[in-house]
């Protein structure tokens, strides 16, 4: 019963602290340089990671499906199942993991430090609201980074099912027919619900990572318990969107 | 005085508390508490390790909800959101609470960028001014972990500085300083109400400090004021309990933990 109330009170601060962040929405001109900042960590530290795992995702979804398909001569449509798979699905869930554990981890663990060495009190003090200072912009850069990184994600895997596919020799086909194969069943809508839920996702993530980290007690020991409560509320948290997003979209 | 920035607040404020109690999960630290701090004045509260100092401030300062009874800066609730605005005070925290990802500069430079309180080159007077009355001109590019514990306080007063307060509250100031930075803190201290005449509150348990500044002093021990009074009433205090706290003998012949010792037998 504790448990649940607990539980219960942290969905709840999650959300207003969502709400007010968002009435300082309108500081966002004079914050630019923070918006700037955090659109750099949070979009290009997590770049190199992102391009070099969903490279080898599109690599290794080829390889499995041209595999599992040479035996029924539906080779050509490998280019179809490669897009369709990184766009509506992989993409999106790849990139909000790796921001959960590149940036999310790394937003909890500076604003539990804050809050234990008392930053957080001092900011409070000084009537200036953490939520306009820290939160706001990460939420608003995270928006910005988060179709970037899913569209290279995209990209990097569509190229890496290509060039399998070419090199493999039980697959052996053209980057020609591939491409064709990718672009035929794939509409805009595809797209769009991708980048939609890759926002959701990084919305989720950054909202839950800052929340859980100013929701921080105790002494420097809770940094870390409250990094690790973060890292996993965020991967329940994208899983479980993820299925609810999908049935809203489909 | 650098420029046109004087540091000087407009007003000040006193600061009522009736009847404060505070619990933390049904455990209870602040035992009704009244007092009244006069504008102006330099308040001292003193008290043992763990007798609630901190946890009041915190309530003056509006970071504590009282678990019932109120606390009032002029007609102000603190710890109200809609009327917290209307306050400008600074809490000088016994660790600093400096930022840790920002330069002293930026530490200084916050309050008044956030409040837009005049362009740069303003807020770098201000700044300047403030760095320099603590005589912390040099370490104006350094970041607080480069700091050592004196350098820290004076940042986190300087700090407070900045922001004109109308109220002041230091924690612990003179905590963890050696002797002659301990005499340099209590004398900025003083030296900040005589320029300022802001409302100064002050917790501590240096003797020291509280006979050499305080206008009036309050006791507290394990969560309860146990006496209020001017600098002479606490030179030769009647009730032994206080007494003790103020002056503690060293008997080397009978020491206290011995005394410890025998209650576990
Ligand atoms: N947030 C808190 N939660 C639970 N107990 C607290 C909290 N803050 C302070 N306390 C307790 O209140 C008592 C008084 O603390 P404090 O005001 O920090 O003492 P001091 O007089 O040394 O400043 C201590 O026993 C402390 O453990
Ligand atoms: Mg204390």
């Amino acid at each position: 019963m504790k448990q649940l109330n607990a539980i219960i009170e942290s969905i709840g601060s999650t959300v207003l602290l969502a709400f007010n962040s968002g009435r300082y929405l309108k500081t966002l001109p004079r914050q630019f340089p923070r918006l700037i900042e955090q659109c750099y960590l949070i979009g290009y530290t997590t770049l190199p990671i992102v391009t070099i795992l969903s490279f080898f995702i599109g690599s290794v979804l080829a390889l499995q499906s041209g595999y599992s398909m040479q035996n029924f001569g539906a080779k050509q449509l490998i280019g179809t199942l490669v897009g369709m798979s990184m766009v509506r699905e992989l993409g999106p869930v790849m990139v909000a993991i790796l921001v959960t554990g590149r940036v999310g981890s790394a937003i909890t663990a500076e604003l539990a430090s804050m809050k234990v060495y008392q930053e957080i009190d001092a900011l409070e003090t000084m009537n200036i609201p953490p939520e306009r200072m820290l939160v706001m912009p990460r939420l608003v850069a995270v928006l910005f980074m988060m179709p970037v990184l899913a569209s290279i994600t995209n990209l990097c895997g569509w190229f890496g099912g290509a060039l399998v596919c070419k090199y493999t020799a039980f697959i052996a086909v053209e980057p020609d027919a591939y491409f064709a194969a990718l672009k035929r069943f794939m509409g805009a809508k595809d797209v769009w619900d991708g980048l939609i839920k890759a926002e959701v996702f990084g919305f989720a993530v950054i909202l839950v990572s800052c929340s859980i980290g100013l929701n921080t007690r105790g002494g420097p020991r809770e940094i870390g318990a409250a990094v690790t409560k973060a890292v996993v509320v965020s991967l329940i948290l994208i899983l479980v969107l993820d299925y609810f997003v999908t049935k809203v979209l489909i | 005085m650098a420029g046109s920035t004087s540091l000087i607040a407009e007003k000040t404020f006193g600061v009522t508390i009736e009847k404060l109690n505070k619990s933390f999960d049904g455990v209870p630290v602040l035992k009704d508490i009244s007092l009244e701090v006069k504008p102006g004045e330099i308040f001292v509260i003193m008290g043992p390790s763990g007798s609630g100092k901190s946890v009041l401030l915190r309530h003056v300062a509006g970071l504590e909800v009282p678990t019932s009874g109120s606390v009032h800066i002029g007609d102000f609730n603190p710890a109200d959101p809609a009327t917290r605005q209307q306050i400008h005070l600074a809490l000088v925290f016994q660790a600093g609470a400096l930022f840790n990802s920002l330069s002293v500069y930026d530490n200084l430079a916050l309050y008044p960028r956030e409040h837009r309180l005049g362009n740069e080159a303003q807020i770098r007077d201000r700044v300047m001014h403030a760095l320099q009355i603590l005589s912390l001109e040099k370490a104006v590019a350094q970041y607080p972990a480069e700091l050592s514990g004196g350098m820290k306080k004076r940042v986190a007063i300087a700090r407070a500085l900045v922001m004109e307060p109308q109220l002041l509250l230091y924690d612990e100031p003179t905590s963890e300083l050696d002797p002659v930075m301990s005499a340099t803190i209590i004398e900025i201290i003083a030296a900040l109400r005589e320029h300022t005449a802001v409302t100064t509150i002050v917790v501590s348990h240096d003797r020291t400090l509280a006979m050499s500044i305080a206008d009036r002093i309050a006791i507290i021990m394990d969560g309860r004021i146990r006496a209020i009074g001017g600098v002479a009433d606490f030179e030769h205090p009647a009730n032994p309990a206080i007494a003790n706290f103020l002056n503690p003998t060293i008997d080397l012949k009978n020491p206290r933990f011995k005394q410890l010792e025998n209650d576990h037998e």
